[in-house]
């Protein structure tokens, strides 16, 4: 039989197999999101709002967003020089560090809390020197960046190195032939080359810096309107029976995750049409 | 230009960012308050049921404060299993005051850290404790199970909600409750093993706090029968509704002595010596007491006991120092690695 002539059953699998995707889909992912958005308002407009603008409701917002604001740019930093480093330069032990860098996709987030508290906590290793010198990690906002920074380190990097990998060092090589500088380079050659996936790249981290929960619960302290950020927020809500404020922050929560894969695919829209333009 | 030009805000972003994360790390609470703008911050680090009493409490105790000093005193609060909140104090929370479930927690801060110096308990009236409860049954309305006392959880089709001991103050109250009444009831410490042993059998969900156990029940209806706090069932029937649910009281349960205390250590470092010790003492005054009975706390102050004395059944209660030898060997016994609940658990999930 060749290929391309299609076999009676084709149809059938077909549609089995859509049906089920899309069965799976709505059970799985879109009902919940549902039941969040419905219960969130199940008491009107009025309570919702209330919830979102209560101070500590408002206090966990802006730690969340402070937290993105702080990891999102490191990670931003570190992503371009990671992918730089390995796809322009060769150097031994570069599959090792890549290696590293997938570390945290690998770890359970609650042993990347547990490891800062054994390194920062009091009874850790830097624990008492830090409590000597006044400076709080734990159970702060310090050791809550850490933790997010953590968590989120591979993304960027991860969207970067197969794309500045396929794109080889010819560009680079030719500006620098033609006299431009180093940062010139980066900044006039580089970066227009790989910019959508870098926004991409940063979509994803600030996805997941806003609504990681397991390693940012273990270092927070749980502290109302200081170390909560929404993910904890939205427990503490949950377990004093304010079902609704909770699901309300929860369904702020999904807002920002719809808002960022309605960005997702309009770049990914743009980047294959950029992507093709800018290699010919 | 075009690109470089792009690059700046970023650039600008970064560098506030950065800036911001070294102010958040810098600031504490003790330059706040002898900064002389009186404005002064203590942290209460304390059990899971708690949330209710002190958000009442602590707008009271802020007014007494500033009627009587003229400063303004800002209560932070954190809230979660016993033992896990004590860890965090020892892992280098920063709390003023410590209000857990249970003395052992409590001791465990003064033994290894500076936070807390030992002989704590002795600081303040009634060993420390400015309330106590016991341990109830919560039930389905109408209690389908007939369940009536300790001897029914063990019944076949029971399921019962208890949270872990390991890491939940009201978890070991829960289980040391059970074991009292096996071992008045079947007479030696193998048959209290034993009926507890049947027991944590019948639990399908171990909860880290005794909240997350009273949502499980409660909220996501799994289980016939929740061990809780009293304050924790009466709470649960108020906000959950009252046609939900019913209290069963056993023939025997045990005094629950929530304890609080200053962490002398942490206080001294904050400069909050002074307003911590006022806080917990506030705690014993008739105004909060009523606050206490209101959030169905049993209170310690006789007045007060008078007034609430229709809302709280009366129980039979054993102490923990009368059966145990109080908390410290309780503990070592019990809860340990390696000790009696470990090794029923173990072996009832083989």
């Amino acid at each position: 039989m060749s290929v391309s002539v299609p076999f009676r059953g084709d149809r059938m699998v077909r549609i089995a197999l859509t049906l089920a995707a899309t069965a799976f889909v709505a059970l799985f992912l879109l009902l919940p999101l549902i039941a969040v958005f419905v219960e969130a308002l199940s008491k009107g407009v009025a309570v919702f709002v209330a919830a979102l603008t209560e101070p500590d409701a408002l206090a966990a917002i802006k730690l969340t967003l402070l937290v993105a604001g702080i990891s999102v740019p490191l990670n931003v930093i570190f992503g371009i020089c990671a992918a730089w480093a390995i796809t322009k330069f060769d150097f031994p032990g570069k599959s090792l560090l890549i290696t590293f860098i997938d570390l945290p996709f690998s770890v359970s987030p609650v042993v990347v809390g547990l490891v800062y508290v054994l390194l920062f906590g009091a009874q850790g290793w830097f624990g008492p020197w830090l409590i000597e010198h006044g400076i709080r990690i734990i159970f702060a906002v310090p050791g809550i960046v850490m933790a997010t920074v953590f968590v989120t380190f591979p993304f960027i990097a991860r969207e970067l190195i197969p794309l500045m990998a396929e794109q080889g060092r010819d560009d680079e090589e030719a500006a620098l032939s033609l006299g431009a500088g180093g940062l010139q380079t980066f900044l006039r050659v580089t970066l227009p080359n790989i910019r959508w996936g870098l926004l991409y790249g940063v979509l994803l981290c600030n996805a997941r810096a806003m609504g990681e929960f397991g390693a940012v619960s273990v270092v927070s302290g749980h502290l109302r309107g200081l170390t909560n950020t929404m993910p904890l927020h939205v427990e503490i809500l949950y377990n004093e029976y304010n079902f609704t404020a909770a699901f309300a922050v929860a369904s702020l929560l999904a807002l920002l995750a719809l808002l960022t894969l309605v960005l997702k695919s309009t770049l990914e829209w743009k980047f294959d049409y950029s992507h093709g333009s800018v290699r010919h | 230009m075009k690109i470089s030009g792009k690059c700046l805000p970023f650039t600008v972003a970064l560098l506030g960012a950065a800036l911001l994360a070294g102010c958040s790390g810098g600031a504490s609470r003790g330059e706040a308050g002898e900064g002389g703008s009186k404005r002064i911050e203590i942290l209460n680090v304390s059990y899971d049921p708690t949330r209710e009493l002190y958000e009442e409490i602590n707008p009271k105790f802020q007014a007494r404060w500033k009627a009587e000093t003229g400063e303004d005193v800002t209560i932070n609060m954190s809230h979660g299993g016993a033992g896990k909140q004590a860890r965090a104090i020892m892992d280098g929370l920063d709390a003023d005051v410590a209000t857990l479930a249970l003395a052992y927690d409590i001791d465990e801060i003064a033994e290894k850290t500076p936070a807390l110096s030992k002989g704590w308990q002795t600081r303040l009236p009634n060993n420390s404790a400015p309330y106590t409860s016991t341990i109830v049954f919560l039930v389905r309305k109408g209690n389908p199970k007939g369940v009536s006392d300790w001897n029914d959880l063990i019944k076949p089709g029971v399921a019962v909600i208890t949270p872990n001991p390991k890491t939940s103050g009201g978890a070991r109250w829960n289980f040391l409750a059970a074991w009292a009444f096996a071992k008045g009831k079947y007479g030696s410490d193998t048959a209290a093993q034993d009926f507890v042993k049947k027991l944590y059998a019948h639990v399908p969900v171990l909860d880290s706090g005794a909240r997350g156990a009273t949502t499980t029940f409660a909220e996501r209806g799994i289980g016939d029968v929740l061990l809780t706090w009293e304050n924790e069932a009466f709470l649960a029937r108020k906000e959950l509704g009252e046609d939900k649910f019913d209290i069963v009281v056993p023939s025997l349960s045990i005094l629950a002595e929530p304890p609080v205390t200053v962490l002398d250590g942490n206080a001294k470092r904050h400069g909050t010596e002074k307003v911590a010790e006022a806080y917990l003492r506030f705690l014993y005054t008739p105004e909060a007491q009523d606050i206490i009975g209101k959030n169905y706390y049993r209170p310690v102050d006789p007045a007060a006991q008078k007034k609430f004395a229709d809302v709280f059944p009366k129980v039979n209660l054993v102490t923990v120092d009368q059966a145990f030898g109080g908390w410290q060997a309780a503990q070592k016994r019990f809860f340990s690695d390696g000790g009696i609940f470990d090794r029923i658990f173990a072996d009832g999930r083989k």
